[in-house]
């Protein structure tokens, strides 16, 4: 993918995010990501079903590499086993680590293969994925 | 002036914005950090060889010339921590947790750092002290009226940074302190931003308490000082126990403490960042503060010359005198902001800046924090502001 498509997709997203907004409902798995090292603050809601994530919500206030990774999750995780999110989201680490990894299983969330090049930008991709990380290990 | 040679790190291109959080620091600093760590790198209070006692000597002449520095009385008055935030929690949790009785006024602001806040909620939560914000003017700077208008028959202490960290304002503290003296009120002053970029006299302000750190005035990291006059200085309860800080103890409990100043600094010191931190002293000393003060001021004015023509940049500081620039880009977020000035190799600091509760009255929750220093210069404004001028900045963030 080029970096110019790359850039769009994550501004598209970060502009018009997907999924934003909380729907407060207890049946939904809540958690609050607020990054020691940044100003990124995200808290994210799943609702997990027989196994199946069925509906995936964020809000909060981030950066664009943040709010765009938490756009792309939210809709690329709808309908996924708890099976297929823990292979998206070790894939997604593997990327941003510089590590071998399917690329099959990541959809848009390919647009950040390169943010290893800000350092400091990584931790933001990943706190989203962080997240749901959290939610699947019942933290 | 050509600070280069002194500051090798100013020869990577980088253009260091961050001031406030912490400065850079000299080769004759950390020539003398290395020179503890070669030449002597032993205990101080051992007398029985003469390595400890040049420790011992070097120790006592920096504690003489932080004295001078602020002008204090006494070099008992002068007390080593480990920063800025371990000296207040000193003077309130070891001092004012039993100064204050319940219902006792604190009084502060909403622009303080979370230092001079916090450990005020953990005292007040135990003595009943009730903790009230005077109000900050529409520029969020503080008017000794705002002060004289907050003060009740309870008022027992006034708590406030010198220059504050976010919008960068000079307290009439001076004023103040004369105000409040009359009332009986004691005064304590976070000077973390203020000592490293003007003089600081304790006698001609009369302040009770100040606090500061090293770091953030070229010295070493994990150094600080607690100054306070005697007279309250001596009825702070060391929170720390421990060696170098006790005459005597037996098996019953019974413990004398030592006198002044070693009764506060329990444990071995950090020796190395201390005898550094003389270095810093001298090389402020020789630059003279009443300098810096003014090169930062006049070098605040030409960015604020420039930034101001940006149209997509809004600045909540503008007309303070001092060298804090805090402003946010329009529609993007502060932290992308910091991002793409980065790639530029200009480090500038986004966020509360451990300040969260001025957002109540700022509006705005992130800022981006330009803080200058005497080694910065007009090549780095211009390419801060040549960076900022760019409609693209959070595209080429990503």
């Amino acid at each position: 993918m080029d970096e110019h498509l790359k850039r769009s997709i994550m501004i598209e997203h970060y502009q018009n995010p997907l999924n934003k907004g909380l729907t407060d409902d207890k049946s939904y798995k809540k958690v609050n990501m607020n990054s020691k090292t940044c100003i990124d603050n995200l808290t994210f809601e799943y609702k997990i079903n027989n196994g199946i994530i069925e509906d995936a919500r964020f809000d909060g206030e981030a950066c664009a590499i943040s709010t765009s990774s938490a756009s792309i999750l939210t809709e690329m995780i709808k309908g996924k086993s708890i099976k297929e999110a823990k292979e998206i989201i070790d894939n997604y680490k593997n990327m941003i680590d510089e590590k071998e990894y399917d690329k099959n299983v990541l959809g848009d969330a390919n647009v950040y293969d390169e943010i290893y090049k800000q350092p400091n930008r990584k931790k933001c991709a990943l706190l989203p994925y962080e997240g749901l990380e959290k939610v699947l290990e019942g933290k | 002036m050509d600070f280069n040679k002194d500051f090798p790190i100013l020869n990577s291109g980088i253009v260091y914005l961050d001031n406030a959080a912490t400065t850079l620091k000299p080769k004759s600093v950390s020539d003398e950090v290395s020179s503890y760590y070669l030449k002597y790198p032993v205990n101080a209070h051992r007398g029985d060889y003469n390595l400890s006692r040049i420790v011992d000597e070097k120790l006592d002449n920096v504690r003489e010339k932080v004295k001078c520095f602020i002008n204090a009385d006494k070099k008992e008055e002068i007390i080593f921590t480990s920063g800025a935030t371990e000296s207040l929690n000193i003077i309130i949790k070891g001092f004012f947790k039993d100064y204050l009785s319940s219902g006792d006024e604190v009084l502060t602001t909403k622009a303080e750092h979370a230092a001079l806040i916090l450990p005020w909620f953990d005292i007040a939560s135990k003595n009943g002290a009730i903790i009230k914000y005077i109000d900050l003017e529409d520029d969020l700077s503080l008017s000794l009226n705002n002060v004289k208008k907050a003060i009740t028959k309870k008022t027992k202490v006034i708590a406030l940074s010198h220059i504050t960290n976010v919008i960068g304002d000079v307290r009439p503290i001076k004023e103040i302190v004369e105000y409040a003296h009359k009332q009986g009120i004691i005064v304590l002053v976070d000077g973390a931003q203020s000592v490293p970029h003007e003089i600081v006299d304790v006698k001609d302000l009369d302040v009770d308490f100040l606090t500061f750190s090293a770091h953030k005035m070229l010295g070493p990291t994990g150094v600080g000082i607690l100054y306070g006059k005697e007279k309250y200085l001596s009825k702070v309860k060391p929170l720390i126990l421990g060696g170098g800080m006790n005459a005597s103890f037996d098996s019953l409990g019974n413990i004398e403490y030592k006198d002044l100043p070693e009764r506060l600094e329990a444990g071995t010191l950090n020796l190395s960042g201390i005898l550094g931190f003389e270095k810093a002293i001298d090389y402020l000393n020789e630059l003279g503060l009443n300098n810096i003060h003014k090169y930062e001021v006049d070098l605040k004015k030409y960015a604020i010359n420039k930034m101001k023509d940006l149209k997509n940049i809004d600045i909540y500081n503008k007309n303070i005198e001092n060298g804090i620039i805090t402003f946010n880009v329009k529609n993007v977020f502060a932290q992308d902001v910091a991002a793409y000035l980065n790639k530029k190799n200009i480090c500038v600091r986004v966020g509360e800046h451990c300040a969260k509760i001025l957002s109540e009255v700022l509006g705005v929750k992130n800022t981006i924090r330009v803080s200058l220093y005497f080694y910065n210069t007009k090549e780095d404004i211009d390419k801060l502001v040549k960076a900022l001028d760019n409609d693209n900045i959070l595209y080429e963030s990503l």
